[in-house]
């Protein structure tokens, strides 16, 4: 699992403020860009190079930052060479993974990083807020009740700095529409600033009740926008117990009915778990007979964080035992013609029958193997593990191909 | 102390739990001696048992009951954890009849009422000459195009209809090419498609052409085996088999796989050869076959065909075909029966799939709309054989009248309006009535009644036996309820 967040050490920062930079390795980079950017010197670079650039540095433009990460002992050579340089980080090799054209989040006061942006990934999600008004027993990121309203301000600014081009960015949360109007105006910034980039958002749907909001979603016009909404049950006391909140159900149905109306994409996420299992397939049934108009179905394995943990004795099921029922739902999906994924199951776990609809799903910076999957012949078709199933629950009946 | 509630919150006091939902409108039927099928106001069905049924209605049924939470996720009844039935169940039946504010999308010409065919049980009383007669006239062609492109339907399919409608070949050809010059011409052009009903026994390389190039598909008909089908369908030179076959190789080559479909009809010599037909249909490459009972119209009932075999017969006959298709697919092979599908999409499905029989407000004039060889305008095709029988009361007009007269005429609209199933007797009590039809041409040609006396009904006895079979069939069963989903939404 990448490191995506953590604890730097930050030495004689000019200002104590946040901020996003760009990652660059180029210490020739023009100086009208440097502003913006952090230079990035890794591992044996930072020996080769830093020398040479702390001397000449005195004549250009300084970069926001000079980020230098490697090992304990390549940190502490560094240390030398750098004495006359202004906003240095010092990062362990954990984050050697940075690369060009990333975009971090530095904290000096905090004496913190967060990796926000990475070029190369296939994915890249923006957390909104850790607010939510949902609880729900598997939530891989409990929520907090704190004023976290930067996040809104640097995701504004981080869509303005993402580069042309970027396949497909999220924003994800807490639930990013607690920030009501606000985030339709950020939806609108993306449709403005990323107008190619395709942009997936998980919320409840609860806050689209309200018809005007959804209308107001729906004008934005944004030319690739889907909602990922949970609808964990077609049984709304099992919805509302899954997501700890009385009348959720109810709530996220009138969401999704007024975000169709006005024409915005909509994926209905289901979340396989022992409370969801024993109504899975009728949850399909319901779905293919009053939903059938939602653009997608996500049936989703557990990853083993946050708040699964805790939970893990009421939650844990062996995707092994309960392919079958899979199968059948999978089968209803596709009879009705809805387009349907299985998200987060390994390959071996899984009917030969849903093969069609198996994604490989995992995010890289959290996406591992076992051991034992070395050997497996259809390893590079297989969407693999969290690193957090790895660590802490999978299946005992994976079998290598 | 955890932060997490149990399940048991979210279900309210248990103190509370009885008495505690309301009933959504729901119809009940006996399907055998101790189930129910119980249909809610979309159509979408579940089986309950005698006692369950009369817990549930005396709101006796707990929450607790597995019974319960099917019956609130298929909106049969509805409590405080729920308040969406209402527009859930809106949005189904909104679906369902969407299509009814498009107006009619079919407009049958019968080009000509001539046949070379002798069939005894021709339900549209076919004539052998005469061509000035009994041919559609280039004038009322005319007429009746310019009333087609009047439909607000977005999408129109004009079907050519006989006697054999390839014995008018000329007037084929000036309707589809005024046709399309008048549709080029509209605003918003329709999505205008063609296809002709033939016997194919007269077919020849210049029609298939221009079928080819106006994309024309081919409806035709095989009763089954070739001694079947020649003894139903009599020809000179008693060939009729023969040229059928030829003919559908021939406008498969030209016009692609999927452009010709067939129809079978049952006589009473096609009883006991069910699986010889469904054979026969395999044989030659078909995917389906629609098995049809004959109806009264027309030589059918002149020459006692139609009364031949009793409704309970032809379903003896309909299960064993339908039986036989469903071992089929177990195999393998992939082949489906086209009636049970058209029942099934409104059974599994918030859509319609338009069958003019199976409509409630009735499908004549609304699903589709007959212009006559002698340019009189009909509710539909067997408002046109009955009219053949001298019983004009499904007439609409002429194709000298304007649109708006057509299809404001008085005695349609009240057909329309005393036939509605969901408020005649007995259908109005009938669970099934969500998947079926009102069909006041047959009933009015049977009963001399827009409604019909349903104990009486055929229309009635023949598809309450076949909406219990169905149901019967995938309870029973899981593949078959796969392979009936499957037929739902491919119908």
């Amino acid at each position: 699992m990448l490191k995506l967040r953590g604890k730097v050490e930050a030495l004689d920062v000019t200002s104590p403020q946040p901020r996003l930079v760009h990652l660059t390795q180029n210490a020739d980079l023009p100086g009208a860009l440097r502003d913006r950017t952090a230079l990035l010197f890794k591992g044996a670079d930072i020996q080769r190079m830093l020398g040479q650039f702390a001397a000449s540095k005195s004549a250009t433009k300084p970069f926001a930052a000079v980020l230098l990460c490697g090992s304990d002992e390549e940190l502490a050579c560094a240390r030398e060479l750098i004495r006359e340089v202004r906003d240095v980080y010092l990062l362990p090799s954990d984050y050697s993974y940075l690369d060009d054209g990333d975009i971090v989040r530095l904290n000096p006061a905090g004496q913190s990083l967060s990796a926000v942006f990475r070029k190369n990934a296939p994915n890249n999600s923006v957390l909104l807020t850790e607010r939510c008004n949902h609880l729900c027993l598997m939530c891989s990121q409990p929520p907090k009740d704190t004023d976290d309203s930067w996040l809104l301000d640097d995701a504004f600014e981080l869509i303005r700095m993402i580069p042309q081009g970027t396949q497909n960015i999220g924003f994800t949360g807490g639930e990013p529409t607690t920030y009501g109007d606000k985030f339709v105006e950020l939806v609108e910034a993306a449709k403005l600033s990323l107008p190619g980039t395709a942009l997936d958002v998980l919320t409840n749907g609860r806050s689209f009740k309200n018809e005007a909001y959804a209308a107001k979603l729906g004008r934005v016009g944004h030319p690739d926008l889907q909602l990922g909404i949970p609808l964990y049950s077609d049984d709304p006391v099992r919805h509302d117990y899954i997501v700890q909140s009385r009348g959720a159900f109810d709530e996220t149905l009138q969401g999704i009915l007024n975000l169709k109306r006005h024409g915005v994409r909509v994926e209905v996420r289901v979340v396989i778990h022992q409370q969801s299992l024993p109504r899975l397939v009728q949850t399909c049934e319901f779905i293919t007979r009053n939903l059938l108009f939602v653009d997608h179905v996500a049936l989703m394995g557990l990853e083993i964080t946050g708040f699964t943990r805790a939970n893990l004795d009421i939650l844990w099921a062996d995707p092994h035992v309960y392919r079958d029922t899979l199968s059948r739902a999978v089968e209803v999906l596709r009879a009705y013609g809805m387009h349907c994924s299985i998200y987060n199951h390994q390959l071996c776990l899984v009917n030969r029958d849903v093969e069609p609809v198996y994604r490989k799903s995992i995010s890289d910076w959290k996406n591992e193997y076992l051991p034992q999957c070395d050997g497996c012949a259809r390893k590079s078709d297989c969407g693999g593990f969290f690193s957090t199933q790895v660590m802490y629950r999978h299946s005992p009946n994976i079998r290598p191909f | 102390m955890s932060k997490f509630q149990p399940i048991t919150f979210f279900c309210g006091e248990s103190a509370k739990r009885r008495e505690k939902y309301t009933l959504l409108p729901f119809r009940f039927t006996a399907l055998d001696s101790v189930r129910y099928v119980a249909t809610n106001l979309a159509g979408e069905y579940t089986l309950i048992e005698r006692d369950q049924l009369q817990r549930l209605v005396s709101l006796q049924l707990r929450d607790d009951d597995p019974l319960y939470v099917d019956l609130r996720s298929k909106h049969f009844l509805a409590d405080e954890h729920s308040r969406m039935a209402p527009d859930l169940l809106a949005i189904k039946v909104r679906t369902r009849h969407e299509q009814l504010a498009n107006w009619t999308g079919l407009h049958i010409f019968v080009l000509t009422l001539r046949c070379e065919h002798a069939c005894p049980y021709c339900q549209v009383s076919r004539q052998s000459e005469n061509k000035d007669a009994f041919d559609m006239s280039a004038e009322h062609a005319d007429k009746a195009v310019h009333l087609v492109l009047q439909s607000p339907n977005p999408s129109v399919k004009i079907e050519f209809q006989g006697g054999e409608s390839f014995l008018n070949f000329e007037l084929m050809k000036r309707v589809v090419l005024t046709a399309k010059a008048a549709n080029g011409k509209l605003d918003r052009p329709k999505d205008l498609t063609f296809i002709a009903a033939t016997n194919l026994a007269i077919v020849t390389d210049e029609m298939l052409a221009f079928c080819a190039e106006h994309e024309i598909g081919i409806s035709t008909s095989l009763d089954g085996p070739r001694e079947l089908h020649n003894k139903n369908r009599p020809r000179p030179g008693g060939d009729s088999h023969e040229r059928t076959i030829a003919g559908i190789r021939k406008a498969r080559l030209r016009l692609g796989r999927q452009s010709v479909s067939a129809l079978m009809t049952t006589t009473e010599a096609s009883l006991p050869k069910a699986r010889d037909i469904v054979d026969e249909y395999l044989a030659h490459e078909f995917t389906g076959i629609f098995m049809r009972p004959l109806s009264p119209y027309g030589f059918a009932l002149k020459t006692k065909f139609y009364r031949a075999y009793t409704a309970e017969r032809w379903l003896q006959f309909y299960d064993e075909a339908l039986d036989y298709i469903i071992e089929l697919n177990r195999q393998g092979i992939e082949f489906r029966e086209y009636y049970a599908s058209t029942i099934l999409t409104k059974m599994l499905t918030s859509r319609d799939s338009g069958y003019v029989d199976l409509m409630s407000p009735a499908g004549i004039g609304l699903g589709a709309v007959v212009y006559n060889y002698d340019g009189a305008v009909y509710a539909s095709d067997e408002a046109r054989m009955l009219a053949e029988m001298n019983d004009t009361t499904f007439k609409l007009g002429t194709v000298d009248d304007s649109f708006q007269s057509l299809f404001t005429n008085d005695t349609f609209l009240q057909a329309l309006d005393e036939s509605f199933a969901y408020s005649s007797p007995m259908c109005n009590d009938c669970a099934f009535e969500p998947w079926c039809g009102s069909d006041p041409v047959f009933h009015w040609g049977q009963h001399q009644d827009m409604v019909g006396r349903k104990p009486d009904s055929e229309f009635c006895k023949r598809n309450m036996h076949i909406f219990r079979g169905l149901i019967d069939r995938m309870e029973a069963d899981a593949f078959v309820r796969q392979l009936f989903t499957r037929w739902a939404n491919t119908c």
